[in-house]
Order: C-alpha cells, then sequence, then structure tokens
C-alpha cells in the first residue's frame, strides 16, 4: 500500500464533513478491532464456566473431599481426585529434580562460558527441542526409553539403592520415574532458554567486581551472577513446572494408567491429564464425566497459579535487571 | 504459509469429491472384536463403494457412552448395557437400543515367561489370586499346583489391566465375580472397575503391546490379538474340571447352553458355563443400534450391513479366531432387525 | 595459600566444565531424537505412505494419507480463525487499547495459553461435539485455533508495538488518520514479525494431539467431510506407537518423522525470516 495517496489537510474548511468521516473511520476500526480482542477474554469466560457447569454433578456429590479421596471407581460411582493429583505433582517435581540442575547448568555455560555464536547457535538448537511435537516424545519414550529403563536402569537401582522406598516394587519399565524423564526432557528448553536470558541481563560490573576480589570464574558465576538473575531463573522453573502439569501426550503413553498412590518410581501412576485423555470418551454415566470435568478444572487453577507466579517473577527479573544499566 | 493455506484449501475440496454422494456411518466402541470389524467394514466398502462405515476401537465404554449421546450411529461392546444405561439411552435419546450379537469370542491369560514354552494352567483361585493382589510371584503354590513339571520363575507377576472402559474388562471380571466371592465383593463387575493391582493397557491393543514388551507380565485380551501377536496364552479350568484353551470350537461350545435360552434382548452373559470342554472366559460381542433411526438412507445401510453381518460376514470369522453365530441366534437376530424403524 | 588457591581453582575449572557438559547432553537430546526417527522413520517411509489408507490390524502396508490431508485441514480452519482473532486483536493492543480493558484482554490471553491442551479439548468437546452430536474436522479445527490465538495476539502486539513511535507520528503529521497509519505504515513494518510469529504458531498446533482426541476423532477413510471424523498425523501417531503391530509401530515412526520434518522446518524457516528482517530493519 503506499502512502503517496492524497492526504488532506485539515486546515481546509470545505474538508470538514470528510475530516469527520475519517474520524468516524478511526472509531469504525476502533470498534472492530476491539469486537476482536473482547472475543479472545470471551472464549476464556466461557471455557472456565463451561468447565465449571460440566463439572457440576460432581463437585455437588463429592465437594472438598473430592481431592482427598483415593478411591476411583467408575462401577461404585466413587471418584477421588487424590492419586491424580499426587501423581502429577510427583512426576513433575522429579522431572524439575533432573531438569534444573541440567538445564541452569547449560544456561550457565551459554550464557558465561560460550563464545557468542555458539552460544546463540546451541540455544537456537535447544529451542528447537520446545517445537517437538508431545506425541513424538512418546513415541520415543515407548520405545527407546521404556526398554532402557527396564532392562538396565532399573534394575541396577533396586541392586543399589533398592533399601530406599523409592526404589521398591516390580519392574515394568513403564511408571513414574519412564514419565518424569521423558518430562525432564520436554521442559529443557524452558529452563534453559529463560534463565540463560535472566544470566546475560546481570551487568557485567558485577561479574567484573567479583572477579576483582580474587573470586575465580566459577565463584563469581555461581555466587554473584546466579543470585543476582534467580528471580529469573525461578520463574523458568515454574513455568517448566506449569508446562509439566499439562503435558499430556508423552506421559500418557509411558506411566503405566494406575490411578494409585505409591512412592517408589518404578510403580505405575497416573496424571490428571493422561486420565482425562485415556477416559474422556468412554466415560459412562454423567457424574463419572462430571468427574473428569472437575479434574481438568482443577489442573487449569493449578496451571493458571503456576504461570501467574512466573510471570511476576521473570517480569521482577527484567525490571531489576534494567535498573541498574 | 501461503503455501499451506492454499494446498489446504484446494484439498478440501478433494475431501468432498473423494466421499461425494457417498453415505457414511459412522460407530465407535470394542476392541475386543475390532479386528473383526475391521475386516468387516473394508469388505463391505469394497462391495459397496459409495458407503463409508468408520469405526473407532475406543473401548466398550466408550462405544456405550457415544451412542447414548449420539455422537456416534451405533456403538459397540462385549459388555451388555446394564438397566440404568438403558434407561439413560431413552431419557437422552427418546427410544430405546438393540443389542445384535454379532461374533463370539474370548478372553485369554496371555503372559510372557521368558524361557517357560509349555502352556500353563491356570484355576480361578489363581487368576482371582493374582488380579487381587494376593499371588505375588509365579512360583506361587496356587500355580505350581496346576502346573507340575513346569518350573516357574521365583519373580514378581507384573498383572496388566486395562485403562479404559472396556468390556474386554467386562468379560473378565464377570468371570471373576462368579468364580470369586471376595471378588464380587471387593471389586465387582464393569466396563471400568477399581483394580488392585497391575498396569493399565489402553485397548486390546495396549494390554498386547505391554505384555509383549515385558517379561513376566500376566494380562488379558481377546484370543485374536495373543494369536496375531504371537503370546503365549495359557488354559483356564472350566465349572466341569477340565483346563482348557480358548480356541473356536471351545467358545462354540460355552454359547451352546445359552443359545438354546437367548433372551429376547441379547443381553446375556455365558462365562463359567456349563459343558465338558466349553471354554469358561467366552462372550458374545454386540452392536448397539438405537431401534428409531431418523435417516432413510442411513437406516438402510444399518439393516442391510446387518442382513450381510449376518449371512456373508459370519463366514469370515473363522479366519480371525473368532466363533461365529449360531443358527439359532441369526434366525432370532433377522427377526430383530425388523425392530429398527 | 597456594593450597586454597589451587584447590579453589581446580573446583571452578571442574564445575565449569560440568556446565559444558550439561549443556552437552540437552542439546544433544535434540540428535537423538532426530536420528531415533531419521533411523526408523526413513526405513518405514515409501511413497505408499502418503498416498494409501491405512489398513485394519494384522494386515501389513497401507499408509496415512487421509492422517495427513485431514491434519492440514484442520490446521487451516485453525489457521483460518485464529490468525485474523490473534492479528486483530494485537492490533487493538498495540494501538488502540484502554488501560484495564488491554490488561484482562492480556491476561485472559496468558490465561488461555496456560490452559492444559487437554482441558481445550474438554472445551471443544463441550461447545462443538455435543451440540453438533458428530466428531469433526470442525470441532477438532476449532480446539487448535484456542491454542493459536494466545500465540497470535501476543506476537502481534510484541511486534506491533516494536515499530518506533516516529514512524507512526510522521504518518499522523502527514495528516494520516489513525487507521490509515496503522494498515499502510505500522504493519507493513511489523509484518515479519507478525508472520514469524504465526508460522510459529500453526507449527505448534499441527503438532497437537490431545485436542482432537474427542473432537475429531479419528477415520479409517477419508473424511466424509468438515462435519465428519477426521483422521490426523499425531492421533494415529499415537494410536499406532501403543499398538501391538509390528507394522503398525513402523507406520508410527514414518508419521512421527513426517510430522517433525513439518513442524522443523517450519520452525527454522520463520527464525531465519525474522533473522533476517530484523538486521534488514537495522541496515
Amino acid at each position: 500500500m503506499s502512502t503517496a495517496t492524497a492526504i488532506h489537510l485539515p486546515s481546509q474548511p470545505r474538508e470538514r464533513p470528510f475530516f469527520k468521516k475519517l474520524q468516524d473511520g478511526d472509531q469504525i476500526a476502533h470498534l472492530i478491532t476491539l469486537i476482536f480482542a473482547a472475543m479472545v477474554l470471551l472464549i476464556t469466560v466461557i471455557l472456565v464456566s463451561e468447565l465449571w457447569a460440566h463439572s457440576a454433578p460432581s463437585r455437588a456429590k463429592f465437594g472438598l473431599n473430592f481431592f482427598f479421596s483415593r478411591v476411583w471407581d467408575p462401577v461404585g460411582g466413587q471418584f477421588g481426585a487424590w492419586p491424580f493429583i499426587y501423581g502429577t505433582i510427583f512426576t513433575s517435581l522429579l522431572s524439575l529434580l533432573i531438569a534444573v540442575p541440567l538445564g541452569v547448568g547449560a544456561a550457565i555455560f551459554l550464557s558465561e562460558l560460550a563464545p557468542p555464536r555458539m552460544s546463540n547457535l546451541f540455544t537456537f538448537l535447544i529451542e528447537l527441542l520446545a517445537a517437538v511435537p508431545s506425541v513424538i516424545f512418546g513415541l520415543l519414550a515407548i520405545f527407546a526409553l521404556v526398554p532402557l529403563l527396564r532392562d538396565y536402569v532399573e534394575p541396577y537401582l533396586q541392586r543399589t539403592l533398592g533399601f530406599l522406598p523409592f526404589f521398591t516394587g516390580p519392574i515394568y519399565g513403564i511408571g513414574y520415574l519412564a514419565a518424569s524423564m521423558t518430562l525432564a526432557i520436554m521442559i529443557f528448553p524452558f529452563i534453559i532458554s529463560i534463565s540463560r536470558e535472566a544470566l546475560l541481563a546481570v551487568p557485567r560490573e558485577q561479574r567484573e567486581a567479583a572477579l576483582a576480589l580474587g573470586a575465580t570464574r566459577w565463584e563469581s558465576t555461581w555466587q554473584v551472577v546466579v543470585p543476582h538473575a534467580r528471580l529469573g531463573i525461578i520463574g523458568s522453573v515454574f513455568l517448566a513446572l506449569a508446562r509439566a502439569f499439562g503435558e499430556t501426550m508423552a506421559v500418557t503413553m509411558v506411566i503405566g494408567n494406575d490411578p494409585k498412590v505409591s512412592a517408589s518410581l518404578f510403580a505405575p501412576g497416573y496424571t490428571i491429564a493422561a486420565v482425562i485423555a485415556n477416559e474422556f470418551t468412554e466415560a459412562t454415566g454423567d457424574l463419572y464425566l462430571s468427574a473428569l470435568v472437575e479434574l481438568g478444572l482443577v489442573l487449569f487453577l493449578l496451571t493458571m497459579i503456576i504461570n501467574g507466579l512466573a510471570q511476576v517473577m521473570i517480569v521482577a527479573t527484567t525490571r531489576k535487571g534494567s535498573k541498574h544499566e | 504459509m501461503k503455501k499451506i493455506v492454499a494446498v489446504a484449501l484446494l484439498s478440501l475440496p478433494l475431501t468432498g469429491l473423494a466421499a461425494a454422494g457417498a453415505i457414511l456411518l459412522t460407530g465407535a466402541g470394542a476392541t475386543f472384536p475390532n479386528p473383526m470389524y475391521s475386516k468387516w467394514f473394508d469388505e463391505y466398502h469394497k462391495l459397496h463403494p459409495d458407503i463409508q462405515i468408520n469405526y473407532q476401537s475406543i473401548g466398550s465404554g466408550g462405544g456405550i457412552r457415544q451412542v447414548t449421546e449420539g455422537t456416534v450411529d451405533f456403538g459397540a461392546t462385549d459388555g451388555p448395557m446394564n438397566d440404568q444405561q438403558l434407561q439413560e439411552f431413552k431419557q437422552k435419546r427418546n427410544c430405546d437400543v438393540l443389542h445384535f450379537p454379532t461374533v463370539l469370542g474370548a478372553d485369554v491369560p496371555a503372559y510372557n515367561l521368558p524361557g517357560v514354552t509349555a502352556v500353563l494352567n491356570f484355576t480361578p483361585d489363581a487368576l482371582a489370586g493374582i488380579f487381587l493382589g494376593k499371588i505375588k510371584k509365579w512360583n506361587d503354590p496356587e500355580l505350581m499346583k496346576a502346573n507340575a513339571g513346569v518350573s516357574l520363575p521365583d519373580k514378581d507377576i507384573l498383572v496388566v489391566h486395562r485403562s479404559d472402559g472396556s468390556g474386554t474388562t467386562y468379560v473378565w471380571v464377570d468371570y471373576l465375580s462368579k468364580v470369586s466371592e471376595e471378588w464380587k465383593t471387593k471389586v465387582g463387575k464393569g466396563t471400568s472397575v477399581n483394580w488392585p493391582v497391575g498396569l493399565g493397557g489402553k485397548g486390546n491393543e495396549g494390554v498386547s503391546g505391554q505384555v509383549k514388551n515385558t517379561p513376566y507380565t500376566l494380562g488379558y485380551v481377546e484370543l485374536i490379538y495373543a494369536v496375531q501377536n504371537k503370546m503365549s496364552y495359557g488354559k483356564v479350568r472350566n465349572s466341569s474340571g477340565s483346563f482348557i484353551r480358548a480356541d473356536l470350537n471351545t467358545v462354540t461350545l460355552a454359547a451352546a447352553a445359552a443359545a438354546k435360552d437367548m433372551p429376547d434382548d441379547f443381553r446375556v452373559s455365558i462365562t463359567n458355563p456349563p459343558g465338558k470342554d466349553a471354554y469358561p472366559i467366552a462372550s458374545f460381542t454386540w452392536l448397539l443400534v438405537p431401534d428409531k433411526i431418523q435417516d432413510p438412507s442411513k437406516r438402510k445401510v444399518i439393516t442391510d450391513f446387518l442382513h450381510w453381518m449376518l449371512s456373508d460376514g459370519q463366514k469370515l470369522t473363522e479366519g480371525l479366531d473368532y466363533a461365529q453365530l449360531t443358527k439359532q441366534v441369526v434366525d432370532k437376530e433377522l427377526k430383530a432387525i425388523a425392530k429398527i424403524q | 595459600m597456594m593450597n586454597r588457591t589451587a584447590r579453589r581453582k581446580l573446583i571452578s575449572q571442574v564445575m565449569l566444565g560440568l556446565t559444558g557438559l550439561c549443556t552437552l547432553i540437552t542439546v544433544s537430546a535434540l540428535f537423538f531424537i532426530l536420528g531415533y526417527l531419521i533411523y526408523n522413520g526413513a526405513r518405514s517411509l515409501d511413497w505408499g505412505f502418503f498416498t494409501k489408507l491405512p489398513l485394519p490390524p494384522g494386515e501389513n502396508g497401507g499408509g496415512m494419507a487421509n492422517a495427513i490431508v485431514g491434519s492440514l485441514v484442520m490446521v487451516a480452519i485453525a489457521t483460518l480463525v485464529g490468525v485474523p482473532i490473534g492479528f486483530i486483536g494485537g492490533i487493538y493492543l498495540a494501538e488502540f487499547g484502554g488501560k484495564t480493558f488491554s490488561f484482562l484482554v492480556r491476561y485472559t490471553a496468558d490465561l488461555l495459553n496456560g490452559v492444559p491442551s487437554i482441558v481445550i479439548g474438554i472445551f471443544a468437546w463441550t461447545v462443538m461435539v455435543l451440540p453438533m452430536h458428530h466428531f469433526s474436522a470442525w470441532a477438532g479445527g476449532f480446539a487448535l485455533s484456542l491454542m493459536l490465538i494466545p500465540i497470535g495476539l501476543r506476537s502481534s502486539e510484541h511486534f506491533l508495538r516494536s515499530v518506533p513511535g516516529s514512524l507512526r507520528e510522521g504518518a499522523l503529521a502527514l495528516g494520516a488518520s489513525k487507521t490509515r497509519t496503522i494498515l499502510t505504515v505500522v504493519v507493513p513494518a511489523a509484518r515479519q514479525g507478525i508472520l514469524t510469529g504465526m508460522i510459529l504458531g500453526v507449527a505448534r498446533i499441527s503438532g497437537e494431539t490431545a485436542p482432537l482426541l474427542f473432537t475429531s476423532l479419528n477415520n479409517q477413510f477419508w473424511s466424509g467431510g468438515l462435519g465428519q471424523p477426521t483422521a490426523s498425523l499425531p492421533v494415529m501417531i499415537f494410536i499406532r506407537a501403543i499398538s501391538p503391530y509390528e507394522d503398525w509401530h513402523r507406520q508410527a515412526w514414518a508419521a512421527g518423522l513426517v510430522l517433525i520434518a513439518m513442524v522443523l522446518i517450519a520452525n527454522i524457516a520463520a527464525r531465519w525470516v525474522l533473522s533476517r528482517g530484523m538486521s534488514a530493519q537495522r541496515g
């Protein structure tokens, strides 16, 4: 579109009717864009209300007990969310345990040590990992990870650490450990990317001051730079946690689909997202279906809270970083 | 980006063209007969290229649910709908639902025991005990008793059950409820139950996959899945005391007693039947069809298909290790088809 | 004290070496995934994969032609619905927005972005599948569009905002109306970034499975139309992967390779476009 079309100068009095039309044009545009923006608001409101409405039978029948009951019995009509909440939290926390040290370590390397071109290239590659669809992670988990766990890793863990409750029980290959490791790989990119940004935002003077005082490279990094960026790093961890909570396909394929609560990493379990994916199309009876929708609502609320916290922390870091510039 | 949109837009009419003038039916449900139904609908499509019957195996629970909601034209289940579910159907769809038996199949105890080539014998107590979590090891006395001469390993039994709402499950727990009072009171029967132990696989496909890939597992699957995937499956002791392996003959015998007294709505359980050589964990599997179908072309397709299924379709069953329906049942069904308005 | 300093230096080197190891592990994850997919998928990929329909279980052969087309169709629906809402909504936020309303819109967009894809599937089921009494491509496309909207909205707003105020002011000073300024000056300046954001969003939703599980279901045959159940690549991969049939596993690998190729190419292309655009702007 060329800007060379005729433009009316507002000083000419006989143009006023046209000028008015231009103003109206602006108002129309304002209105149109407002409507589209409002659609986003509307959709989200409807989503929450639909979840609320369709979970009504379950909420009415079980009340708060829903969160603490371990029983998931479609025959008897008893539904409790605890095994799924436990599984969701357990697998997500375990995946953080694996991903955070690796991720923060990589972020440190990429922000402090790697030459800029290498850092950018590697970050690009890691961010591509975030684009890989969940079902493909699941595919690889089933055929590459699970046999490895079943035949080598879990028996080894059982032999060496079998006295701990975390490493007891029969070895299927599938279960909490498989799901957590898969999740860990899926959340690397979030932790690395955002932590790296947070670390890069730390002013040079901080590093230089530490080094000038005689700190080693590591000491300067670990004791000065990282604490300075800690809000951003923690924010990235929360973001990754929210992502892990909602992850469906990869987890469904390797968690074992057993609504039980177990401390053992080898045991099969269940997460909220996985049970919805597996049982939604076949929930016979409205109570069953509404229990699943209520689980969806719980998941939604959980991720909303954690995402909110993450945003607050990440925004706080960037603001803090720019304050010192 | 523009190219992607252009290709997609161009292919939109193509998808329409491919099915232009075609009559499309959607059905969903049991995984138990999925190999059979897939074959049937494929063959039927070859015979009538303008008819497409899309069947998705999402589990019997799914079949019951979706046909009740009206999101599919027919359902399929190996666990017949109970009275409450029939009521719900009537409320939601303003008509009744009819059960049409299609084939006979069997649930077999499939296992993965490296090094054991013998076909294992399972007593009812053994099966109930394993699935209740009371029998934990392969070399448990209850199992050793029935399998003299077989060296069973001192390893945990890894139980695999269904994670989805399943008619295959229904058949299995229906049997367990009949042979074990403890199972009946503690767990009961349904398409989805509160399993005391075990891992959940999705569909017969998922359970087969699990058992096939994991040593020391025991799960229940439909016979054809065990056969197609070359899995070991055991014999089960029937009510007459003999250890029977599931095959076309023993499954047909299981239905013999029931076939004589088939109720009008075809909802019948044939687990643990009388009969010297009858296999104890067999079942009919049913198509769920509403008795009022508004669309005349769809009604015709369904009634025509049912006729075909009961005649030519039955000839294809043995190739996939499902047993045919007996003539009595077929006759009774042919009469029932007239109920579809 | 030499000892202590030497030890500190050693610790420094070891720890920094460890961080390098961490990087190596995380970066290699991508190569491992790609390698595995290429190794298993390429062997199974043949021309039939793209042109044939799936066969009943237990029969070897067949392909996923209907799933590929189904995926393209539903992604197209999602794009047609989601891109305008995201783009025009983004214009509102960047150019017109009032304080509270904009804040609400941004907040709910972030909320929508954070909704787990399975819950989006539930929502699409309640508003589209139930009333229509049909699993359909419309429902699947709608579910996917819900995931595209927040991505499109945020990226449009971001890149529109990043257009320097001087460009806007120049146009307004010449007497252009706000609308004309936006349409003829701001948007063209931001178009590379917006396009990139949209491409990345589309790439993301084309790999999503969960929202499709109970909206478009699946189909053995060519879909009968947009109001009928439709096959899609991600759902096919899921079903094939958890089955016991070797042939189906083979197909899952092939489909996985096709899917990841599509997604990665779109991602790399988008980022390359963006980086070129940025440098062109600076130049």
